[in-house]
Parts: C-alpha cells; structure tokens; sequence
C-alpha cells in the first residue's frame, strides 16, 4: 500500500481523505501530549502552543539534555484510552487534526472524529527507536512541572510513520478487530 | 562527630558490582533476548506480505536492531524495574539493594532509563526512578557460593492489561481447567493491542490475590521454548496460544495471526475457599536479563 504523505499543520480536506487502513509519513511539527497535559487543558488552562491543524502525540519520550540542547533518546507511542475521557472536547477546542498514539481509542472519540474533522493514528507500541529516528530536532518544551514524560515536547518529525486505525468517516479497525475476536473466543470456549 | 570523608554513594558507584549492575540495566533496556528475537522474527512468517500485521512485526524488528546497535531504550517506558536475587546465605542484601539503586540513578542520568517514578499523591515524578517501591526488589537465599541477579522492566501499557479471575465466573466456569482456560482468553481479548502484543502471558493458578499476581510475574523469568516441566500445564499453555493466534486480535491489535508469542503458567497452592486466576500480561519489548556475579560483584556469566 502506498504511504501518504502529510505535513503539519495539515488541513481538513487532507484528514478527511485518509481511510482505515492508510499509512501516513508525517513531516513538520508534532507536539507530545499524554495525561497530564490532557488533563490540564480540561480544567481549563490555555494550552502554550497553537494546536490548530496540528497533531498531538500521545508520548512520553525518554529526553537527555546535552550541553543546552535536548535530545531524544527514545519516543515510542504510549497507550491511548487514557485521554478518552479528554480527547473529543481538545479535538473542538483546539481544532487539532489528529493524535498518535497506540491501542485504539473509545466512541466518544470516534465520534469527534467524524464532527471536528480528525483522525486517530497508530503508532507501533514499543517502537521507540525507530520512532525516535524520525524525530529530527526537539525545539522546544513547556509544561516540564508536570514531569519529562508528562510535558510538552515540541519536536520536529520527517516521515514519521503510522497508520490510519479511526478515520473521520466513522470506521475503527479496533472496534472491528474488538467484535470479531470477542466472537472467536466465545466460539472456542472450553 | 566525624564527617566520613568518602560519601557512601561514591564508595558504593566505585563498587565492581555497581558496575555489573549498570551494565545488567543497559543490556536489559537496549538488547532484546534472543529467544524472544527468535519468537518475534518465527511469527512474522505466518502473517500476510503487505498486511498492518506484516508492517508492525518488520518496524518492531528493526527497532530491536536499531536499540542494539545504537546501545539506547527498547521502548521508551523503563516501566517497572524489578529485581529478582538469589544470594548465598549470609550475603549482605541491604548492600545490593543500595548498589542496585544508585546504578538505577546513574542508568536513568544516562538515559537508558526514563524518569519513571511518580508520587501518587502529588503527582511528582522523582526524576530518578527512586522512592517507595521503586525499583523493586525479590530476595531469596539458595545455597550455592554465587549471586544470581535478573531483571525485568515490565512497561505500564502492559501491566495495565494484566487481570484476575475468581473462579467460579458467571460466564467463564468452574474451579477447573477449562475454567483456568476461559478466564486467561478473557484476559487476551480485554486486552486487544494495549498490551502491545504479540503478547507474553504469565499465568499463576492459586496463590491468593498478592502472592498470585506475584508468581504471574515469575513466569515471565522462564525461557519462552522451553516447555513446562508439568505435562497437563505445558498443553494448557499450547492451548492458549494456540487459541488466542486463531482470536485474530494480531500484533498491536491491528488484525492478524499472532496475538501472543508464549504463555507460561505455573501452580501454587491456594485455600479451600479461593480459586484465583492471576493472567501478567508483557508487551513484545520483554525486557529481561540476568547476570551471576562471584563475590566481588565480578561478572561470571550472562542470562538468557
């Protein structure tokens, strides 16, 4: 299948084009977000940086300061059904156009997919260097009182690689795969 | 009062066995273990050319050489560093554990480790993977000269998929094996991709709900060929992985035919009254090694 290719800050057609199942090679700015940050934004507080059109990896990278520069040093995706309960109200407040991270997320964000023009991207768990690979520069970081793992990375990606799992249509190969093996495993029941 | 001229930390990082220690913890972050290698690379072969499964088994299998090469983290969540030690009798265990945690301070400073370590009150990560039950620690005394030393960091995502059965279950059986074998396909299919899979399962039957979760883990410590020494658990570990591959579930969730890599399931004895399942899920990126080291905290042989 042919890898498409996206820069951020990308648009809304662009997002509404990707199905289930595409693969993507991001290039331009990806900000870190996880817990914490998600959090932090549902109380309430403005977030740092312009989300618009941008894409929020959910990442808890492992960062080393040498000399007065960061470096990444390991950046795979963490796991995703954390921000559940978030993820829909920062995709209408901040009109981000998707998020990376790994596991799949709920119907709240499905849905919010399909209405603000989002999609949600996979990322392989674990793979933490050859994620780290495509991070080119960390430019920046905000919100280090919440932890290295918990802040606001601001790296700078070429042909970072993922796939399409929720797309803007409504599809979600995790609710597929979820209803499908549910059923299996019931068949072969001891 | 004397102040004592060398601090204790600068004796203990001079020390030969915090160097054994440092090393047991980069090896351990960076290098997968090669019956794990030899699952992970076997799998790929049964998926689909060209499938998302195909894909996430060929970017895993370049990570695991990418991490090796460039001596850096497998994944990026150290997640929980746990220490199991076998020591001679009459082996000062309180020193280890203070060399095994400064080495765990100086892994995290060098970034083979990530900050890991949360209070769960207020939140403040300790920026050095230090502080209540961090890094943890399992003792046990055996009577040979040497100390045996392995670790294990097991990431959050999948000890977040880890579960525990009170059989009987409503849905899923009795007090008896093909209860046992219910509730551990339940554990994989709640736990879809989040584990990160192709998954690994530890499983202890028994136990009470503490103990049970422990053995779960222990486990994982056994080499993934090697087949149970107990005829009627080594099936029902073939079972199991047998019956999860044809699940569908598929490394990361993405669909497929490779769901779990392994399972081991070990037996402990439990009371008239409890029947627990205890299910330890690990992700693919099954970081454990382990060292002997002789008296002197010298190196004789690698683990695994």
């Amino acid at each position: 299948m042919a890898t498409i290719e996206i820069t951020t800050p990308v648009d809304e057609a662009t997002i509404r084009s990707l199905k289930v199942g595409d693969t993507v090679a991001i290039t331009g700015r990806l900000y870190t977000g996880r817990d914490a940050v998600h959090h932090r934004l549902h109380e309430g507080v403005a977030s740092p940086v312009d989300l618009a059109g941008q894409i929020i990896y959910h990442c808890g990278p492992v960062m080393v300061k040498e000399g007065d520069k960061w470096v990444c040093k390991a950046a795979g995706p963490t796991t995703s059904s954390r921000e559940e309960p978030y993820q829909w109200e920062v995709m209408r407040d901040y009109g981000i156009r998707g998020v990376i991270g790994k596991g799949g997320m709920g119907p709240k964000t499905l849905a919010a997919c399909k209405e603000y023009g989002a999609v949600y991207l996979h990322a392989i768990g674990g793979a933490a260097q050859v994620c780290a690979q495509a991070i080119k520069r960390v430019d920046g970081v905000d919100w280090m009182d919440l932890g290295s793992p918990e802040a606001i990375w601001h790296l700078w990606v070429e042909g970072f690689t993922a796939i399409v799992t929720m797309d803007s249509h409504g599809n979600s190969l995790h609710q597929r795969v979820l209803e499908d093996s549910k059923a299996k495993i019931a068949a072969m029941r001891a | 009062m004397t102040a004592n001229p060398v601090p204790a930390e600068t004796h203990v990082a001079r020390s030969a066995a915090f160097e054994s220690m440092l090393e047991l913890i980069r090896r351990t972050s960076t290098i997968l273990p090669d019956d794990v290698v030899r699952a992970i690379g076997t799998s790929r072969k049964s998926e689909e050319p060209g499938s998302n499964a195909d894909v996430a088994l060929d970017v895993i299998g370049c990570n695991i050489l990418l991490a090796k090469d460039n001596s850096l983290p497998l994944c990026q969540d150290t997640g929980t560093i746990l220490f199991y030690v076998h020591a001679p009798v009459g082996y000062d265990q309180i020193e280890l554990e203070e060399t095994a945690t400064e080495a765990v301070r100086e892994a995290t400073r060098r970034g083979f480790l990530r900050q890991n370590s949360v209070d769960s009150i207020t939140g403040k990560n300790s920026g050095d993977n230090t502080g209540p039950g961090s890094p943890v620690f399992h003792f046990h005394q055996w009577r040979r000269p040497h100390v045996q030393v392995k670790l294990m960091l097991k990431g959050g995502g999948c000890e977040n998929m880890n579960a525990q059965y009170s059989l009987p279950h409503p849905d899923l059986g009795g007090r008896d094996l093909n209860g046992v074998e219910n509730a551990i396909l339940d554990a994989v299919v709640q736990a879809q991709g989040q584990g990160c899979g192709p998954g690994i399962l530890g499983v202890c039957i028994g136990g009470d709900r503490g103990t049970g979760y422990m053995h779960a883990k222990e486990q994982l410590l056994r080499e993934l060929d090697a087949p149970n020494a107990d005829p009627v658990l080594d099936q029902l570990e073939r079972t199991i992985v047998e019956k999860a591959n044809r699940s569908g579930i598929g490394p990361m969730g993405f669909g497929g035919r490779t769901t779990l890599l392994a399972c081991k399931i070990g037996a402990i004895n439990r009371l008239p009254a409890s029947y627990f399942v205890s299910v330890a899920y690990m992700c693919w990126a099954y970081r454990r090694r382990g060292m002997v080291m002789d008296a002197s905290g010298n190196v004789q042989e690698w683990l695994y």
